[in-house]
């Protein structure tokens, strides 16, 4: 085992992994992260803290995900490149580790013209291919990215993302290749909508074997309302929402209800799909869809590994 | 070239409130070509400052403005319009308006604001190309600098908010990572990017303290 943590013991025994999503909030409010992860627990084998998300001020990842080893609930942390250099980022996982925290998730982050703080001077001093070596080395060599020995190395099972639908296309693959070669452990896609264009990027990750190197769950985005759909589908980056589903949730009666059951067919669809090893549900500010969601997929009760 | 943009009449009157007489200063070389800082645009500027009641003791384009030596010597010859000034009002870049101010001892304003080092698409259109990190790495990037070019400076990119070849930030920026693989595509060269392009060392950009180059004097 690299890290032992839950997440690894399910995938490494082959079991279909469900993650999910939790937001922190917008101040020093521990209750909030308690809540919100006690909604989850039963239900995901291991919570996302998101590190800043589009770049808006939030409490950290860290700290979260250090209020959820507390509750005996694992955080998978989600660290960005925009807001750390390769001191901060190192140091701040040295402190996650000892701190009891195993998964971390290496992403670039989204700009800060996204967020509340757009004069931001952004950082990127590695990028995210940089992030995973730099663990991957931490753990696997004890070493610092610039080779300095390390007392005792942080054990972590490292993943990372990849959006399936993001242009260029027919480059996505050879970027996925990347990452894994850096070492990542596992990988977090975007939110699923269209499947089929999702089973043709499998296809190509699975004719290049990149699924025995590193296990991948579809992410998952529960719709509340037409609206929401059609802002995803308008305005959120990297995000691909076939017309159809929009009209269903313009139609629909009851669109909470109608939100549900496009995940669960999309859920259901994706089972099916070879290579695939789990689902990571964003429930963005709606977590308590996610047990509704684990439940009705037939994916409780959650493995005990 | 060193784009530029004048910063506007206004924020000059403001600089020059307390300054009676001023003392105007171009540069031929990137201020021209921009048309910030060339004859045409000192000459207005002259114009302007005169209409606010302001006294032109005289004005020069320099040749460029970031020539310390040829600074001093100008100004050492032309002391009688500058001491009749109580400032120099610099249209040039940055460097232009530091260099003259190492070059005499008098209040020195800027009258631009230094944008970037970029190329020109066509007249009045420029673009940035270049953040003068130090250490170029255009040989593995097709000739596009994923520095510049990726709103990131991703090394490894692109990052996953592509959407039709434009950048996450504003879709009149293309992703400069789209360019990058579109350009190796069709030079054959793609397997270039199943490389991991290492960490930068940015010791050789700004971040390793201010940079200097000294290379001597060749021998006879």
């Amino acid at each position: 085992m690299k890290a032992g943590s839950n997440l690894e013991k399910i995938l490494e025994s082959g079991q279909f992994a469900v993650t999910a999503e939790l937001g922190p909030p917008k101040g020093a409010d521990a209750e909030v992260v308690k809540k919100k992860g006690n909604l989850l627990g039963d239900y995901a084998d291991a919570i996302n803290i998101t590190d800043n998300q589009t770049a808006i001020v939030r409490m950290s990842s860290i700290a979260c995900g250090v209020i959820l080893t507390q509750l005996n609930l694992e955080p998978v942390i989600q660290m960005v490149c925009r807001d750390r250099n390769r001191l901060a980022i190192q140091s701040d996982i040295l402190g996650a580790s000892a701190l009891g925290i195993k998964n971390v998730l290496c992403l670039s982050g989204d700009h800060q013209k996204f967020g509340n703080h757009p004069q931001a001077k952004n950082v990127y001093d590695i990028d995210t291919v940089h992030l995973i070596q730099a663990l991957k080395r931490m753990r696997d060599e004890k070493k610092l990215l610039e080779g300095d020995e390390l007392t005792i190395e942080p054990r972590l099972y490292i993943g990372a993302v990849e959006n399936p639908y993001a242009d260029p296309y027919e480059f996505r693959a050879i970027r996925l290749a990347k990452k894994i070669r850096a070492g990542c452990d596992f990988i977090q896609t975007q939110g699923v909508f269209d499947v089929k264009t999702f089973e043709d990027w499998m296809r190509t990750v699975t004719d290049q074997g990149l699924d025995r190197k590193v296990h991948i769950l579809a992410g998952i985005i529960p719709i509340k309302s037409a609206g929401m759909v059609r802002y995803m589908r308008d305005y959120v980056s990297g995000v691909s929402v076939p017309d159809e589903i929009v009209t269903r949730m313009e139609n629909a009666k009851d669109p909470r209800q109608e939100g549900i059951s496009i995940c669960l067919e999309i859920i259901e669809q994706l089972k099916e799909i070879p290579g695939l090893h789990g689902i990571h549900i964003m429930a963005v500010a709606w977590e308590s869809v996610v047990r509704v969601i684990v439940d009705e997929a037939g994916l409780t009760p959650r493995p005990v590994v | 070239m060193i784009i530029t943009k004048q910063k506007s009449f206004e924020d000059i009157t403001r600089f020059l409130a307390s300054s009676p007489g001023v003392f105007i200063v171009g540069c031929s070389l990137c201020a021209t070509t921009c048309k910030t800082g060339g004859e045409e645009e000192v000459k207005e500027m002259e114009k302007k400052l005169q209409d606010k009641g302001k006294l032109v003791s005289g004005w020069v384009i320099l040749d460029p403005a970031c020539h310390i030596l040829n600074n001093k010597k100008y100004f050492r010859e032309n002391k009688e319009k500058l001491d009749q000034a109580d400032s120099i009002l610099v249209l040039a870049c940055g460097n232009g308006i530091q260099a003259v101010s190492e070059s005499i001892d008098k209040t020195v304003y800027p009258g631009c604001d230094t944008l970037f080092l970029g190329e020109i698409i066509r007249f009045g259109n420029y673009e940035e190309r270049c953040q003068l990190c130090g250490e170029c790495i255009l040989d593995r990037s097709g000739g596009i600098c994923p520095v510049t070019r990726c709103s990131k400076s991703l090394l490894n990119g692109p990052c996953g908010g592509v959407e039709d070849g434009k950048c996450e930030i504003n879709p009149e920026i293309e992703c400069g990572w789209q360019l990058i693989i579109d350009r190796l595509e069709k030079q054959g060269r793609l397997h270039l990017l199943e490389e991991i392009i290492p960490p930068k060392d940015w010791s050789k950009s700004r971040d390793g303290g201010l940079r200097k180059l000294a290379l001597g004097r060749k021998e006879k």
